[in-house]
């Protein structure tokens, strides 16, 4: 899945570069017009064509799979009588899948910084508030942009952990945690619905960009970091609940 | 239901049963798979669990093993209450539950380390020594840097067997062990349990295989529809079995009313009815069931009061099988 994650920033960089037409501004996904100017945008632009779908269904896969799939190969009853402990238990396997987020958003951002600097130009970076960095401090923004899409991903992993300890099916979990990652970005996008928007666990998914201004505006990555707390803690606590108390029958 | 004399004897700190169980009861639903069931295991003994498929074996050994919470009775599992103490004791039992859970894409040696190194208490030094170990007890040696994918299924059941062994245990509890084994292995493991059971580990063993259970188990105890129908040692399982009465006679007419009047059951040993044989002088034998304690020479005496000659006469003991078919029903339905 990581290899996968990391074709897709090369396959931006590539298609920009055999296109001999530049890219209109303004249309195609966010910085895409920018990146013949300089490469730096390559890892930019990628995690913000991953962040809709790519990163939630390679997270849902994990997520999915981390008790389901146990309890699927038989492999969960043994861990418990080993004893691992179901605290434990589930204390590891949601940090497995944290480490998961991490490590898939940094792969896009390597792949994505690497494909840019050996196919475009790179140079100092203009930002969103019109004043420019160099090339190292525009490198730590990709990071920092990279550390917000991660924590964005956390609370979709809690969901997730927490549908995989309701089945004995990890594909069915899977397949959930994708399909509910879909569909709050679906709700986020009805203007009837403005209600329920800053509740969404996808509302802030797209809001790094106050990143890429002078000075940085953390506002939307402490609300953000704030909401995927209150996912973390509400289906942490669900899914110690039911963990806690599950009969395992597998 | 023969009770075990251990129970009285439950002292303190010791614990006498390795496995003890008060009116335990877990239901799916309404339906309950095990309904009220007092189990007791004596310590060091090899205990086979017997029942036909569905009669509620696995899911007892599944809250014995607090991976299924009762719905009401009292569990003690050497000595400690269950599943309060559950992380205390579970490193001292070892289990194979339900057939062996393996992850297919790591070898068998890699199996083990995963499984051990998910017990905190496991020490790390001495893993790979008792990895590798382990293995070479149940004849996986050569076959230890194999993917698991590859593993066959007897490959799979040893490997469970090994999972089992990887530290010294008190109790193990093992579930259906030779499952899909040859018999060979079938061979191995009851002497692999007898070797353990002379360390003085407790094995708790489950089956539906009477021949197995007799042949390594000092006690049983048997399951019927989710009930325990009878436990205790495996001489006093087969002796409290109704035994029966062989009477090799040419009067067999003559026999059966005799028999009749004393209060026992004639049957015909030979399956074809019973035929009037008298006439032809011709041994027959006939079969007396229901004997209540009655003496065996008091039988004989009635019948030759009663002018049977008797040629043969037999007291036969009930087979494990009998008391088994006699305490869980002939028919081969799977208990729902």
């Amino acid at each position: 899945m990581l290899i996968a994650l990391a074709a897709v920033p090369i396959l931006i960089a590539v298609a920009v570069k055999l296109s001999s037409r530049p890219a209109t501004p303004g249309r195609g996904p966010l910085f895409l017009d920018r990146i013949t100017q300089n490469g730096l945008f390559v890892a930019v632009t990628a995690l913000v064509v991953c962040v809709p779908l790519f990163l939630p269904l390679t997270i849902g896969v994990v997520a999915g799979d981390t008790i389901a799939g146990e309890a699927n190969l038989g492999t969960l009853r043994y861990l418990l009588l080993a004893p691992a402990g179901r605290i434990r238990l589930l204390l590891v396997k949601y940090a497995g899948t944290i480490a998961f987020c991490c490590a898939a958003t940094a792969t896009v951002a390597a792949s994505g910084a690497l494909a840019g600097v050996v196919l475009f130009p790179v140079g100092p970076v203009t930002l969103l508030s019109g004043d420019t960095v160099s090339v190292g401090e525009s490198a730590l923004r990709t990071m920092l942009i990279a550390a917000y899409i991660t924590v964005s991903l956390m609370g979709l992993g809690a969901i997730g952990l927490l549908i995989s300890t309701f089945t004995d099916a990890p594909v069915g979990a899977m397949a959930a945690t994708i399909v509910l990652s879909v569909t709050s970005q679906v709700l986020d996008n009805l203007p009837q619905l403005d209600w329920l928007h800053p509740w969404l666990f996808s509302h802030h998914w797209l809001g790094f960009a106050d990143l890429l201004r002078q000075p940085i505006a953390w506002t939307s990555f402490g609300e953000n970091a704030l909401l995927q707390s209150a996912y973390i803690a509400v289906c942490g606590a669900a899914a110690y609940a039911k963990f806690l108390n599950k009969d395992v029958l597998s | 239901m023969t009770d075990l004399g251990a129970r009285e004897s439950h002292t303190g700190g010791m614990y006498s049963l390795a496995i003890e169980t008060h009116g335990l009861v877990k239901r799916f639903g309404h339906r309950p798979a095990v309904d009220g069931i007092d189990l007791a295991v004596p310590r060091g003994s090899v205990f086979g669990f017997l029942g036909p498929n569905g009669s509620g074996k696995t899911t007892t050994i599944r809250l014995l093993l607090g991976l299924a919470t009762a719905n009401s009775g009292d569990i003690s599992v050497l000595g400690k209450e269950m599943p309060r103490s559950l992380a205390s004791v579970l490193p001292d039992v070892g289990t194979m539950v339900e057939g062996p859970g393996f992850y297919p894409f790591l070898t068998g040696a890699g199996n083990l380390m995963r499984l051990d190194s998910a017990d905190r208490h496991a020490p790390s030094s001495t893993r790979r020594q008792r990895v590798h170990d382990a293995l070479e007890r149940v004849g996986l040696g050569h076959a230890s840097g194999k993917k698991v994918r590859a593993y066959s299924l007897g490959m799979k059941q040893r490997l469970g067997l090994a999972n089992a062994m990887l530290r010294p245990r008190e109790l193990l509890v093992l579930d259906e062990p030779t499952n899909g084994l040859d018999p060979q292995g079938t061979r191995e493991v009851r002497a692999l349990v007898r070797s353990l059971a002379a360390g003085g580990t407790t094995v708790f063993v489950s089956s539906h295989l009477l021949a197995e259970v007799g042949q390594m188990c000092t006690h049983a105890g048997i399951m019927s529809a989710g009930r325990l129908v009878a436990q205790g040692p495996l001489d006093e399982l087969r002796s409290s079995g109704e035994s029966h009465v062989l009477i090799h006679t040419p009067d067999v007419g003559k026999a059966a009313g005799v028999l009749s009047r004393l209060g026992l059951v004639p049957g015909d040993a030979t399956g074809t009815g019973i035929p009037g044989n008298e006439a032809s002088g011709r041994d027959g034998t006939l079969t007396g069931t229901g004997l209540n304690g009655m003496a065996p020479e008091a039988i004989v005496a009635a019948l030759v009061t009663g002018g049977v000659r008797v040629r043969g006469f037999t007291v036969e003991n009930a087979s494990l099988e009998e008391r088994f078919v006699s305490l869980t029903g002939e028919g081969f339905d799977v208990a729902g």
